[in-house]
C-alpha cells in the first residue's frame, strides 16, 4: 500500500495512494463544503462529477484552485482549505447558485432539509451580489414526484441515481449553458416517462427541486370527516426511520410511539402492514412451492426463479424494460395492496361499513406506493383499496402540524386484528428480509418440519448482489437478492438469457431496501444511517414472540374466517394481480 | 499527372465552392472536349488555396498563373487565350493593392511572400480525392520509413526532438503526449483526431481535411504506430460535409492501398480509423468532452486526472491531438526534426496556420512561421485595414482569447508571447478589429459564444457567464454602474479559478482582456453615456446638425418610425424618444447634417 504525505492547512496528514484531498481532510477533522459530491459508503453508491466547485481548495504549485472531492492527494502536497483566494472563489460560486434559485425557503417543502440552505448558512452567505436572470421551467407532477426544477442546481446526484444505480435512465442533464438542467429527456412529464417513482431521486436531491407529492392535507381532511372510518396501516421501514425526524438517534425503534401518535392523530384503528406481510408470505410462498413442485415434476410450463413482487417501483420497472418476463414475478400483491384488500372486504364486513365510509391510509417509506395505489387494478367500482399513501417524511410533518410530543408519547399496541403481526414481517423493511420471511415459512411447509433455526445470516447484508443456497431437507434451493434496479436488471437479464440458475429472487428497488426508501427521512449521504436503520429491524424482529408468518393467529383466522386457503379463488380475486406490458 | 501538357487547378475549399466553383470545373470539362483539349489539360479540384478573399481561384500549371475572382462566365476565354494562344487573361489576374501591379504568379504575392506551407504543403496543390497525388508529394514515405526503418521510440523522439506542440490551442508538446500514451499499459488504444473545430472564424482543420486528407491519416497510422494502437477515431463536426466525404473517400482508397487494415506495407503493424459525428459543440474540443461524446453520452467534460492517455475512450488510453497537429507529422518524418526545429522561436517550432478574418483586405487562411509579428500578419499578408481604417487589435484564441492591441504589433507571435499578452493561440482564429469596434461590444459577443456553448456542468461556467454577460448587457444598453468594473473583474477571476475544464477557465478572457486594454471604453459607456466607436444601438444619438440641414425632407421620408419632424426648407428635428438608431438618416443624408452626439 502506497502512502501519501501531504499538508492541509499546514496540518500533516498521511492517506493511501487514491485518496482524495476531501477525504484526507476530513480525517484529520477539515469538514471542506460540497454539494453535489455524495457518497454513499456502504452501499458503494459515489456521485463527483466535480461540477458545483463549492468544495474547491488552493493547492500550492497549482495553477487554479482544485476541487477537493475529485482531486487525489499526492506526495508533498500542500492543501490550504480557507485561503482568502479559496473562500472568495467558493463564497462566489455559493452566490452565483443562489442567485439562480427561487428565494423561496420559507414556504419550500424542503426548508430545514435542504442542503443548499445549510450550506448557504454555513458559509454565512448574507448578500448576493451577482443577480440576474433565474431560470424557469414548468412544473411536473406526477403521481408520486413533483419536478420543481427552477430549483435544481445541477449537483447530478438524481442523474446518477436514476442512471447509474437504477439503470432507468430517466433523468439526465438536457439543454446547454445556463439553460442546462436535469429532466426527462425532451422535457417530457414524468408520467410519460419509464420512471418509477422508486423515489432516489427525491432521497439524494440536495434541494427541493425534487420532492414528494404532499397527500397529507388530504388525509388530515379525511380524519375531520365524521363521516368516514378512517383506519392506518404503517410499513415496517417507517418504525426503524422515524425517530430521526423529532432528532432521535437513527436505528431507534419507534413502533410504540408510532402507534401512540396515529391514535392521536385521529385514526379509528391503527394497523400494521406487517400483517399484510405476512399474509404475503403465505401467498407468495404458497406460490413458490407450487411452482416448485411442479418444476420437480418436470411441468415444462413452469417458470422459475419466482421474482418477489412488493415493490412497485420493481414492478413499474420490469413492466416496461422486460415485458417479456412478465409471468415470471410472482403475482401476489404488495403488502399494502393486500392490506387495502382485505381492509375493505373483510373488515369493512367485520364493521359494517360500506367501503365507500372505509378510509385506508398508508404510511410508507416510499413514493412509488403513491403510485401503487392509484393503479386501476387496485380499485373496486372507481373505489381505490387505498385511498392515501403517505411517506414516513409526511407523516413526521403530520405529527408536528398537530402539535403533539413525539419523544414524550407512551408505547402503544397496534390494534387488532389486522395490528397483529409476526417477525418475518417486520423484516419486509430491508434488502433480504423478504426472502428470508418466505424461506421461515416455505420450509415449514415444503418440508412439513419446524426450522432448525430462524435467522438466516447468509440472506442478509448491504451488498447489492447476494446469493445464497438454503437446504431444504436435501433440495438445495437456490436465492438470489438485489436492492437497487441496476442490479434487478442485472438478475433479469439472465432470468431472460435462461442462465439464471435461482429458483428465487428477491428485489427491492431502494439501495438497502424499503429502509432506503424515497420517502425514508433524508440520509444526506451518510449510509451509516441506513446500516442503523436494518439493524433496527432485525432488533424488532428478534423481540418478536412469533417470528414466522404462517403462525401469526390471525392470519390463521383470516384464512379460517374469509379467504379459505392460499391460492383459494378468493385469494385470487383479493390478493393476486396481473402486470402489464408498458413499452406499448 | 505527367501525361498532361496542362494543369488547371480549381479551389475546391467550401467557400470557393460555395461561389460556384463546381460549376466551373463543369464548364472547364464541357468546353475542353469542345476544343479537343481533354487530352492535353487536366482539370483538378483541389482543397483551399488560402486566399478566400480572391475566390473563386484557379491556379493554371505549369506556368503558375494565378486566376482570381473567376466567374463560370470567363472560362471559355481563360481556354481560347492562356490555354490554346499562351496569352494570360490580365483582367483576372491579382492586382497588388498598393502598386496596382498584376501579379500572375502567387509566389510574387504578399499574401504569399511570407508564408511557409508544412501543415497546408498540399492544399490547393493536390486533387484530395486522389492518393496518387497525395504519394507523388511525398504522401505516405514517412509512414512507410517509420514502419521500415525506425521504432516507435524512434519515431516518438525524433516528434519530440521537432519541438512540435500541440495547435488546438494548449501548445502541449505533441512528442510528450504519444509518449504518456505510449507507456500506458492496456489491451487496447486509441488514436483520436479532434476535428471539432469551433473556434469563430477559424476553418483551418476544415480546409486540411478538405484540402489533404491523407496527411491526417497518415499522421495518425505513425501515431497508432508509436502509441500502440491498432484503432484511430476522428471526431469531426458533422457540418463538415466535404470534409467528412473526402476524408471517407481518402480512407477508402488508403484501405485499397494496404495503407490502412492489416500489415500495413508488410509491416505487422495494423492500423484503421472509423469516423465519429459530432453534433458542434464547443465544447467537445475540450478532450475528455470529446471522448464522451464518442462514448455517446453527453459531451461534458470531466476532472483531470485521469488524462486520456491513461484512461480515455472506453476507459483506454487515448491519445487526442487536433488535425493541424497531425498534418505537420509526417513532414517532420521526412524532413527531420532539426530541419523542423530550425523554424519558429525558441519554445515554439514550426509553423501556425491561422484563419484571418474581420476587418482586414486579405481574408483567408495564412501559415506563418512561429515568431512572425503581428504586424506582418495584419499588414504585409493581410493588406492592411479594410477601407484604409485604423488598426484597433487582433482577437486570437477565439472565446478564450483576448486581445492584442498597437502595442504588441511588433511582438513575435508564439505559444508564450500570447499568453504573456493575455491571450492565447488557441486554433488560430485572427479577427481584426478596427476603430468603429466597440470593445464591450465584442466581449459580449464572445461572452454569448461561451454562454450558448457552455455544457452547464460547472457553476462558474453555467452561471458566472451569465452574470457576466448581464453586467455587459447592462453597460452596453447604458445602465452600467462604475462599481460594474470590479464585478466583471472579481467575477471572471473566479470562473477562470474555480471553472472545472478550460473553456470555463477561459472563459472570461474576452472580458479581462479588453478591459486591460480598453477599460476607457468601458469607462466611455458607464460614466458618458457614449459608445466610442459607435456601436452600441442604445448610446447612439442621431441629432440633426440645424446649420446644415436644408430642409431637403429626405431624412424625414426615410424614416421608417416617423421620429423626424420638419417642414420643407426648414431644419429638421429627431424625436429622441421614438428613434430607434437605425442610421437610416444619417446615411442618407447628402449635406452630413445628421451627426452622432
Amino acid at each position: 500500500m502506497e502512502i501519501i504525505n501531504l499538508t492541509i492547512d499546514n496540518k500533516p496528514v498521511v492517506v493511501k495512494k487514491g485518496t482524495t484531498v476531501l477525504e484526507a481532510a476530513t480525517s484529520i477533522g477539515i469538514h471542506i463544503p460540497t454539494l453535489c459530491y455524495m457518497k454513499l459508503e456502504d452501499l458503494n453508491i459515489e456521485n463527483r462529477p466535480g461540477g458545483c466547485r463549492v468544495c474547491v481548495v488552493e493547492v500550492k504549485g497549482r495553477r487554479n484552485l482544485a476541487p477537493a472531492c475529485c482531486t487525489e492527494a499526492t506526495e508533498g502536497m500542500e492543501v490550504n482549505t480557507h485561503s482568502i483566494r479559496a473562500i472568495n472563489a467558493r463564497r462566489t460560486v455559493m452566490e452565483l447558485i443562489l442567485s439562480d434559485h427561487p428565494a423561496d425557503c420559507l414556504v419550500c417543502p424542503k426548508s430545514g432539509n435542504c442542503d443548499l440552505q445549510n450550506m448557504a448558512h454555513r458559509m454565512g452567505i448574507r448578500e448576493i451580489h451577482y443577480k440576474g436572470e433565474q431560470s424557469s421551467y414548468r412544473k411536473d407532477t406526477s403521481p408520486a414526484i413533483i419536478r420543481d426544477i427552477d430549483k435544481c442546481i445541477m449537483c447530478r446526484r438524481c442523474e446518477m441515481m436514476c442512471n447509474e444505480v437504477q439503470t432507468v435512465g430517466v433523468l439526465s442533464a438536457i439543454n446547454r449553458g445556463f439553460n442546462s438542467v436535469v429532466a426527462p429527456a425532451f422535457e417530457m412529464n414524468l408520467d410519460h416517462s419509464v420512471c418509477t417513482y422508486c423515489g432516489q431521486c427525491v432521497a439524494v436531491c440536495p434541494t427541493g427541486a425534487l420532492t414528494e407529492v404532499d397527500e397529507t392535507g388530504a388525509v388530515i381532511r379525511a380524519l375531520s370527516d365524521p363521516s368516514k372510518t378512517v383506519i392506518v396501516q404503517t410499513a415496517p421501514a417507517v418504525r426503524a426511520a422515524l425517530g430521526e425526524e423529532f432528532g432521535m438517534e437513527a436505528g431507534t425503534l419507534v413502533t410504540g410511539k408510532l402507534v401512540a401518535a396515529l391514535r392521536r392523530l385521529g385514526f379509528d384503528y391503527v394497523f400494521d402492514t406487517d400483517f399484510a406481510a405476512d399474509l404475503t408470505i403465505m401467498e407468495e410462498g404458497a406460490e413458490l412451492l407450487n411452482r416448485l413442485t411442479r418444476h420437480l415434476q418436470g411441468d415444462p410450463n413452469v417458470k422459475l426463479p419466482i421474482l418477489t413482487s412488493c415493490c412497485p417501483a420493481w414492478v413499474k420497472f420490469f413492466e416496461h424494460q422486460f415485458p417479456d418476463l412478465k409471468d415470471v414475478p410472482s403475482t401476489a400483491r404488495s403488502p399494502q395492496q393486500m392490506f387495502g384488500s382485505i381492509a375493505k372486504s373483510y373488515f369493512a364486513q367485520q364493521l359494517g361499513v360500506r367501503r365507500e365510509d372505509l378510509v385506508v391510509v398508508s404510511i410508507m417509506p416510499c413514493v412509488a406506493k403513491k403510485y401503487e395505489r392509484g393503479r386501476d387494478e387496485f380499485s373496486v367500482n372507481n373505489n381505490p383499496d387505498v385511498d392515501y399513501a403517505i411517506t414516513t417524511r409526511e407523516l413526521a410533518a403530520l405529527i408536528k402540524i398537530s402539535n403533539i410530543e413525539f419523544r414524550a408519547l407512551p408505547n402503544e399496541e397496534f390494534d387488532k386484528p389486522l395490528g397483529e403481526s409476526t417477525g418475518a414481517g417486520v423484516i419486509f423493511g430491508t434488502t433480504g428480509g423478504v426472502i428470508e420471511a418466505a424461506v421461515r415459512t416455505a420450509y415449514e411447509v415444503y418440508t412439513g418440519k419446524e426450522l432448525p433455526r430462524i435467522d438466516f445470516h447468509e440472506l442478509r447484508g448491504m451488498e447489492g448482489l447476494r446469493h445464497a443456497t438454503i437446504d431444504f431437507n436435501g433440495l438445495p434451493l437456490n436465492i438470489g437478492i438485489a436492492h437497487g434496479l441496476g442490479n434487478a436488471r442485472r438478475l433479469l437479464e439472465d432470468v431472460r438469457s435462461g442462465k439464471s440458475r435461482f429458483h428465487a429472487i428477491e428485489i427491492m428497488s431502494c439501495p438497502g431496501g424499503c429502509i432506503g426508501g424515497g420517502g425514508q427521512p433524508y440520509h444526506h449521504g451518510n449510509s451509516e444511517i441506513l446500516v442503523k436503520r436494518q439493524q433496527a429491524i432485525y432488533r424488532e424482529d428478534s423481540n418478536k414472540t412469533i417470528r414466522k408468518s404462517h403462525e401469526n393467529p390471525y392470519i390463521k383466522k383470516l384464512y379460517a374466517e374469509f379467504l379459505g386457503a392460499p391460492l383459494s379463488e378468493k385469494s385470487h380475486h383479493l390478493l393476486h394481480t396481473e402486470y402489464f406490458d408498458r413499452t406499448k | 499527372m505527367s501525361d498532361y501538357n496542362m494543369q488547371i487547378l480549381i479551389c475546391g475549399g467550401t467557400g470557393c465552392k460555395a461561389s460556384e466553383s463546381e460549376e466551373i470545373r463543369n464548364v472547364f470539362n464541357d468546353l475542353l472536349g469542345e476544343y479537343l483539349l481533354e487530352d492535353e489539360v487536366q482539370v483538378v479540384t483541389t482543397g483551399c488555396f488560402g486566399f478566400c478573399e480572391k475566390g473563386p481561384i484557379i491556379k493554371v500549371l505549369p506556368d503558375n498563373t494565378f486566376y482570381v475572382h473567376v466567374t463560370p462566365a470567363d472560362v471559355d476565354e481563360i481556354i481560347r487565350e492562356h490555354l490554346v494562344k499562351g496569352r494570360q487573361v490580365e483582367r483576372l489576374l491579382y492586382r497588388d493593392p498598393h502598386s496596382h501591379e498584376v501579379i500572375h504568379d502567387s509566389k510574387g504575392m504578399d499574401f504569399y511572400k511570407k508564408q511557409i506551407r508544412i501543415a497546408l504543403r498540399n492544399c490547393g496543390f493536390i486533387d484530395p480525392e486522389n492518393i496518387e497525388e497525395y504519394i507523388a508529394r511525398d504522401g505516405y514515405l514517412a509512414l512507410g520509413r517509420c514502419l521500415s526503418e525506425m521504432t516507435p521510440e524512434g519515431v516518438i523522439d525524433e516528434i519530440k526532438k521537432s519541438g512540435l506542440r500541440g495547435r488546438g490551442g494548449a501548445g502541449f508538446p505533441t512528442g510528450l503526449k504519444w509518449e504518456i500514451t505510449s507507456r500506458s499499459v492496456a489491451d487496447q488504444k486509441y488514436v483520436v483526431c479532434n476535428a471539432d473545430e469551433g473556434d469563430p472564424g477559424a476553418f483551418m482543420d476544415r480546409s486540411i481535411l478538405e484540402g489533404d486528407p491523407h496527411s491526417v491519416i497518415e499522421a495518425m497510422t505513425i501515431c497508432g504506430y508509436c502509441i500502440g494502437a491498432d484503432k484511430g477515431l476522428v471526431y469531426i463536426r458533422a457540418e463538415y460535409p466535404l470534409a467528412i466525404q473526402r476524408l471517407k473517400v481518402a480512407l477508402d482508397q488508403a484501405r485499397a492501398y494496404g495503407l490502412l487494415g492489416r500489415n500495413i506495407l508488410g509491416s505487422t503493424f495494423g492500423f484503421d480509423i472509423e469516423l465519429r459525428y459530432g453534433a458542434g459543440a464547443f465544447v467537445c474540443g475540450e478532450e475528455t468532452a470529446l471522448i464522451h461524446s464518442m462514448e455517446g453520452s453527453r459531451g461534458e467534460p470531466t476532472v483531470k486526472p485521469p488524462f486520456p492517455a491513461e484512461s480515455g475512450y472506453l476507459g483506454k488510453p487515448t491519445n487526442v491531438n487536433n488535425v493541424e497537429t497531425f498534418a505537420n507529422i509526417p513532414v517532420i518524418i521526412n524532413k527531420g526534426a532539426a530541419w523542423f526545429s530550425a523554424i519558429g522561436t525558441e519554445k515554439s517550432k514550426g509553423t501556425k496556420v491561422f484563419a484571418l478574418a474581420g476587418k482586414i483586405n486579405n481574408v483567408g487562411l495564412i501559415e506563418v512561421p512561429m515568431g512572425t509579428t503581428l504586424r506582418e500578419v495584419v499588414f504585409d499578408i493581410g493588406g492592411g485595414i479594410k477601407g484604409g481604417k485604423k488598426f484597433k487589435s487582433v482577437q486570437t484564441g477565439g472565446p478564450s482569447g483576448g486581445m492584442l492591441t498597437t502595442a504588441s504589433l511588433d511582438t513575435p507571435i508564439d505559444y508564450e508571447n500570447l499568453q504573456a499578452a493575455g491571450t492565447m493561440m488557441g486554433s488560430g482564429g485572427m479577427i481584426v478589429m478596427d476603430e468603429d469596434d466597440c470593445m464591450v461590444a465584442i466581449a459580449k459577443y464572445y461572452l454569448e459564444f461561451t454562454l450558448e456553448e457552455s455544457c452547464g456542468k460547472c457553476t462558474p461556467c453555467r452561471i458566472g457567464n451569465k452574470r457576466l454577460f448581464e453586467i455587459l448587457e447592462k453597460i452596453t444598453a447604458g445602465n452600467g454602474k462604475e462599481e460594474d468594473i470590479d464585478k466583471l473583474r472579481m467575477l471572471s477571476h473566479v470562473i477562470k479559478d474555480a471553472s472545472l475544464c478550460g473553456l470555463g477557465q477561459s472563459s472570461p478572457n474576452p472580458v479581462l482582456s479588453t478591459l486591460a486594454h480598453f477599460e476607457d471604453e468601458y469607462l466611455a459607456h458607464i460614466k458618458q453615456g457614449r459608445c466610442p466607436a459607435g456601436k452600441c444601438k442604445a448610446l447612439l444619438k442621431y441629432v440633426v446638425v440645424e446649420d446644415k440641414c436644408t430642409g431637403c425632407t429626405l431624412c424625414f421620408r426615410t424614416c421608417p418610425v416617423g421620429a423626424i419632424t420638419g417642414e420643407r426648407r426648414a431644419p429638421h428635428f429627431i424625436d429622441q424618444a421614438l428613434c430607434i438608431k437605425c442610421g437610416i438618416c444619417f446615411e442618407k443624408c447628402k449635406f452630413d447634417a445628421i451627426e452622432l452626439a
